[in-house]
């Protein structure tokens, strides 16, 4: 399958009545296989929307959505658990289980693969957080690593699954330059090796060289 | 997924949330601790409060028995005539048919001189009406004039009765009327006596000058072995005047129990307490659990963008409930066994930790906990995963 992320005329608007929000309007956009796409914008242009509709987060209904071959516009519920499945998501915090070692956190993305065993989904886990450099910290708890060590656990989770795609938002708006060119070089290498394909979203221009192709969002409407 | 997984990987999750935070295991284990308790003790007193009031029916020795109709219970017996009991050894079935006198009499404290108030049975000693066994023994000293035996189980404000016997210190004065307590037994107090006292019918006529022998208050009537009980209890209803209720052994402990569940202003005051035993324990349950959910919503949340299923939280939710309930029973039952023994010996009223009772607290802990767990999962439901961030 060579388009990974095929969207067309997708509009997404919040509230209804006098309150209608549009926040997409008759966005199209096409991703193929391994692209490494950045998409930036200004605040409250609807790049997280935008993202949450592509990971099956939120229900878009006008236009078509289609990921993975899967349509998500009007889609059942079953269908975008089953997408969300194949998907890695960086999320802007990076939101780990904070009573669950960085190992743990990690396995937590195979816990729903099945014919792993407990050993292996632990081995996995173990190798994928020593790829992002933490082979010291694999039984440390979130509230013990430091901001950038956790959006490295936060990538290796999202990784470890091999997903077609990773789509992150964000994902070092909590880190200073270094780490956080550390942690998007570490992803770009990773979804290089494996043939990932990403979507990133960022205002951070100082990581806009990872990209094979930059998008620019504005007031809904892809420029 | 499989059977096994399907189960344990949200257990394990639900575990390490809750031991991650220590403090909040141990708060939350408290007040299912608590609630436990306050459940337990309400049950506890309740059914001491029943049990206690049927321990004189419960030993009555006898097949039927008559009371007049407006005898609501037996601390506060109507008298009816003798001759009433008597025709009913008109009956073949019937071998035997006795009176028993009642009366709440003031007893003396051989050492302190004060009175208080407690139950007096009058009865021939040969009929054995009560199945006691150290009443039994005492059968021929009984018969002498002026004796009487004590209950030991009776509060200690009577008197340390059996030091005071082995002290040679036996005469006392019931109603001001002097007689000698030649022995003890055990029957029981109820909330209607604090003690008891058994005395041959002879013996209860001199003790209450003002009581006739023809004027009973209980007629204990033992049928032929072999007889049908309630044939003979059919057969003599109709014989009988309709002032009287003719009563089965059963129907006698019944009748006494319902008037403290129903009659008397104890039973809702009890059954008041648990039912507010049971509304703190369940807002206390659901409370913990409700702010735990809370608390990893946007963990959740996290999960369910990985593309976990909604029914995935519900076992975790049900887990914690589930250990919750485990973790505070288990010290709240043992708090409770304690506290039941310091009850009984401060209200020398028996408190039972019943099988039953370990059951039915144990599924309400349960039943709440769960209940609490999936009133605070419609929050997860209801919201979309895109809006938790
Ligand atoms: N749950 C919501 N309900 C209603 N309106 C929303 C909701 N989420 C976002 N919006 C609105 O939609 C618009 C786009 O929001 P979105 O979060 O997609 O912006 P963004 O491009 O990600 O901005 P930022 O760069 O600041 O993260 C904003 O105007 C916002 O107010
Ligand atoms: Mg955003």
């Amino acid at each position: 399958m060579d388009k990974m992320i095929e969207v067309n005329d997708l509009s997404f608007s919040f509230g209804s009545g006098e309150l209608k929000n549009t926040v997409l309007k008759n966005v199209d956009l096409t991703i193929h296989a391994g692209e490494i796409v950045i998409m930036t914008g200004p605040s409250g242009s609807g790049k997280t929307t935008f993202l949450t509709i592509i990971g099956a987060l939120r229900q878009a209904t006008e236009g078509h959505v289609c990921v993975i071959g899967q349509q998500l516009v009007n889609s059942s519920e079953y269908a975008k658990v089953k997408i969300r499945q194949q998907i890695g998501y960086i999320f802007q915090q990076h939101n780990l289980l904070k009573s669950l070692t960085a190992v743990q956190n990690v396995a937590m993305a195979l816990e729903m693969h099945p014919g792993l065993s407990e050993t292996q989904r632990l081995q996995r886990s173990a190798d994928m957080l020593c790829s992002v450099g933490l082979d010291d910290r694999l039984y440390y708890k979130p509230d013990q690593l430091s901001g950038g060590q956790r959006q490295r656990v936060s990538i290796a989770r999202a990784l470890v699954g091999k997903p077609k795609i990773v789509l992150a938002d964000e994902p070092t708006a909590s880190l200073d330059k270094h780490s956080g060119q550390d942690a998007v070089g570490v992803l770009k290498k990773l979804a290089k090796e494996a043939g990932t394909t990403i979507l990133l979203v960022t205002h951070d221009y100082r990581i806009l060289d990872i990209a094979d192709r930059i998008v620019e969002l504005e007031d809904g409407i892809i420029k | 997924m499989n059977p096994y997984n399907y189960f344990y990987f949200p257990g394990r999750l639900a575990w390490r949330q809750l031991v991650f935070d220590k403090t909040k295991l141990f708060a939350a284990i408290c007040g299912v601790l608590f609630a436990c308790v306050l459940v337990f003790m309400q049950l506890g007193f309740k059914d001491s409060l029943y049990n206690s009031a049927a321990s004189a029916p419960l030993k009555m020795n006898g097949d039927l028995f008559l009371m007049h109709k407006q005898t609501e219970a037996m601390w506060r017996p109507t008298r009816f005539n003798r001759s009433e009991l008597m025709r009913t050894l008109g009956h073949p079935d019937v071998a035997s048919a006795y009176p028993m006198y009642l009366s709440l009499a003031q007893f003396k404290n051989i050492e302190t001189q004060t009175k208080r108030t407690l139950m007096v049975y009058g009865y021939d000693p040969d009929a054995d009406l009560l199945a006691v066994e150290a009443i039994i023994e005492k059968r021929t000293e009984l018969r002498l004039k002026d004796t009487a035996l004590f209950d030991e189980s009776s509060r200690p404000e009577f008197g340390p009765m059996r030091a005071l016997l082995d002290a040679g210190k036996n005469s006392t004065e019931i109603n001001d009327y002097k007689l000698k307590i030649i022995g003890l037994f055990r029957l029981g107090v109820s909330f209607a006596a604090d003690g008891n006292v058994m005395t041959s019918d002879q013996n209860f006529l001199r003790i209450f000058s003002d009581r006739r022998a023809d004027q009973i208050d209980i007629g204990i009537i033992k049928v032929r072995p072999g007889s049908d009980v309630k044939k003979v209890q059919a057969d003599l209803k109709s014989r009988l005047n309709e002032f009287v209720n003719i009563f089965t052994y059963d129907e006698l402990v019944q009748y006494e129990k319902s008037y403290w569940e129903n009659t008397a202003p104890i039973g809702f005051i009890f059954g008041f307490g648990t039912i507010m035993g049971l509304v703190v324990g369940m807002v206390i349950v659901y409370q913990i659990l409700f702010t735990d959910i809370t608390n990893h919503l946007n963990e959740f949340a996290t999960l369910k963008a990985m593309g976990y299923k909604h029914g995935y939280f519900i076992r975790v939710v049900f887990a914690s409930a589930f250990f919750l309930a485990i973790l505070g029973f288990l010290p709240g039952f043992l708090m409770s066994l304690g506290l039941y023994r310091l009850a009984e010996s401060q209200t020398f009223m028996p408190m039972p930790m019943t099988p039953h009772k370990v059951f039915t607290v144990f599924l309400f802990i349960l039943s709440m906990c769960a209940s609490a767990g999936l009133l605070a999962m419609r929050k997860l439901k209801a919201a979309s995963p895109a809006d938790m961030f």
